[in-house]
């Protein structure tokens, strides 16, 4: 790199020292798309975690006389088959969505990035089998990779997290991989190992912390495709077991009355699209404040 | 370029070896036996006795140690044969046969839509940056990426199928039988496994496209007086679709996920369909087989991609 830098630069004036932290915050927070889209996952995480008192009925249990009712003052979103209210149904669903994204999103970035940094850092044979495995599992479809784990390890919210964990692995693995090739090319790592530091005290105290912008950039960009992925489980049946609330698995059950009900199934698939749509807007504002390309544009 | 060609082939090679063990030994760990299920079938049909569930298992080979099962399987791929469905009592060949053709079709069609209008999207967006077009555009990616694909084949089906009864609301006819009615029928699907793409083609080209169109070479081709087309589609479009490239492994991947969904919603018999329906019967053979074929048609337009994007860019040299 300092070779190819031009000589005219080099007798520049250094720009002016601006904290990043500031910089951070005045680019992030500067555009109203993306405050946007905070005020939406700020929404979204509120009504999951206060759903029991949102909720204005139960969720699991229908009462069979109003089934199938259309959207009236008692069900703003009418009720499912079994007579249970949609909009209820609809605000736990937001709880299965965001324990399933952020969960999965943290399991399978603290994988990723780990097998990603010894990959990078150790190359030779722990990188050949690393990032092999890695690219071997890259070649299914991440929805075909997930439901094969998901069909193995059974049902249950805590399977759909495991199954879509290892599916993502790959992803952050990558990523990590090439930074860690990138920042081990500095004269600060030079300097630290000629110091006689050890490779964890390298790995942890100097690559991780420089890599960490943009593997929080990709973690969010994530969950977006995380809650399409599931729900895309939920949807072809795995995952949830019965009463419980997904917004796919309710896409699906609201497909059959589609002709008599159509807000069964519109109602969760258009709460998966905002959700979906909040994640990436924030993910791009971040993306945009945390690039160190960007620096001084923005 | 041919010693890279070479390295990445055995690559590609090894990579294809570790999906074949993933693929077996992650199904083997499937809870239940694909026995049980067959003698569900079985047993309405009067029963089964021991000694016929014994003679059963030796058939399929599932007494045999899981390293000869997978040399067996790994035998048979090598001479073509890819095993026998426990679920649906036929080899698994014939059974993709039918249904790979389907998805194929289906997911060419939708590669086709998503870059056709991705590219140009894209790419009207760049020459009328900050216009309305390129705010269309933007909503329009962004809706790409964010939508679930099977509530998207839904809203269809409620609009074009019910309400204006203008297209049929599923199923699947080849185009040799009834190109018309074939026709009608893909129209929905192939904007549903297409949409994911198309966001992806508009927003590359849009960025790929502006940084085009500041070159130098570009400046000097609107000097020598050049009509507008002549200079957007000679000079521009041929650079930006470099990077439009890279994005067919990653497409061919949302394709073949996308189908396993939106064949459900619109009944279409796929290998999408096939793979759930014996995912969910534990059929090992159709899904290990299964799964293996869209790995390596993955992983080998990954290969094509590396070596063409050498290829397009004499810029990049490969040692």
């Amino acid at each position: 790199m300092v070779k190819e830098r031009n000589l005219s630069e080099e007798f520049q004036e250094a720009p002016p020292r601006v904290s990043e932290w500031k910089r951070f915050w005045r680019v992030f927070f500067q555009r109203r798309i993306v405050i946007f889209g905070l005020v939406i996952l700020a929404i979204f995480i509120l009504t999951a975690i206060f759903a029991d008192w949102l909720a204005p009925h139960d969720p699991y249990r229908g009462i069979l006389k109003d089934s199938l009712q259309q959207p009236n003052s008692t069900y703003w979103l009418g009720t499912d088959i079994q007579g249970r209210d949609t909009l209820s149904r609809l605000i736990f669903g937001a709880r299965t969505a965001l324990a399933v994204g952020f969960i999965t999103t943290g399991v399978a970035a603290f994988a990723g990035i780990t097998l990603g940094l010894m990959a990078g850092y150790f190359g030779g044979i722990v990188n050949m089998v690393i990032m092999r495995i890695m690219d071997a599992l890259m070649g299914f479809p991440l929805l075909l990779l997930a439901l094969l784990l998901a069909a193995v390890l059974g049902s249950g919210i805590q399977n759909v997290i495991i199954a879509l964990a290892v599916a993502m692995v790959p992803g952050y693995a990558r990523v990590m991989h090439g930074l860690t090739l990138s920042i081990r090319e500095n004269d600060y790592i030079l300097a630290e190992t000629a110091m006689g530091a050890s490779a964890s005290r390298t790995m942890l105290g100097h690559i991780l912390p420089n890599a960490l912008a943009p593997m929080i950039v990709l973690g969010t960009m994530q969950l977006g495709t995380l809650i399409l992925a599931e729900a895309g489980l939920s949807f072809l049946g795995i995952g949830i077991t019965p009463p419980g609330a997904a917004w796919g698995a309710m896409v699906n059950d609201g497909y059959r009355y589609l002709r008599s009900n159509p807000v069964l199934s519109f109602a969760p698939g258009l709460a998966i699209m905002i959700v979906v749509f909040a994640f990436q807007l924030v993910g791009d504002g971040l993306r945009d404040a945390l690039d160190p390309r960007l620096r001084g544009l923005l | 370029m041919t010693t890279y060609i070479i390295r990445r082939l055995i690559l590609a090679l090894i990579v294809i070896l570790i999906v074949t063990l993933i693929v077996f030994f992650v199904i083997r760990l499937l809870p239940g036996d694909p026995l049980i299920i067959f003698l569900g079938q079985q047993a309405q049909q009067g029963g089964i006795t021991q000694e016929e569930l014994e003679y059963l298992r030796e058939e399929y080979g599932l007494n045999d140690p899981i390293m000869i099962q997978y040399l067996h399987w790994m035998g048979g791929i090598f001479r073509g044969d890819l095993g026998t469905s426990i679920y649906y009592h036929e080899n698994v060949g014939v059974l993709m046969a039918e249904r790979f053709p389907v998805t194929l079709h289906l997911g060419a069609l939708a590669l086709i839509f998503s870059n056709i209008f991705g590219i140009g999207l894209g790419m009207l967006a760049a020459i009328r940056h900050g216009k309305w077009i390129d705010t269309v555009s933007t909503v329009i990616a962004y809706i790409g990426v964010t939508i679930f694909t099977p509530w998207l084949g839904i809203l269809m089906i409620y609009l074009f199928g019910l309400q204006l009864g203008w297209l049929p609301i599923a199923g699947y006819i080849s185009p040799f039988d009834d190109f018309w009615l074939s026709a009608q029928k893909v129209v929905m699907p192939v904007i549903c496994l297409g949409i994911g793409g198309l966001a992806g083609s508009a927003r590359i080209m849009r960025s790929s496209m502006l940084e085009i169109i500041r070159q130098d070479y570009i400046r000097t081709a609107w000097s020598k007086g050049l009509r507008e087309r002549t200079v957007i589609l000679r000079h521009c479009l041929k650079n930006s679709l470099i990077p439009i490239v890279t994005l067919a492994g990653i497409s061919v991947g949302i394709i073949f996920g996308g189908s396993v969904l939106i064949e459900t919603v619109f009944a279409i018999p796929g290998l999408g369909r096939l793979l759930v329906t014996s995912i969910f019967a534990q059929d090992y053979v159709v899904i290990q087989s299964g799964t293996l074929v869209i790995a390596v048609i993955i992983i080998l337009t990954n290969l094509l991609v590396d070596i063409s994007y050498g290829w397009l860019d004499p810029r990049i040299r490969y040692g």
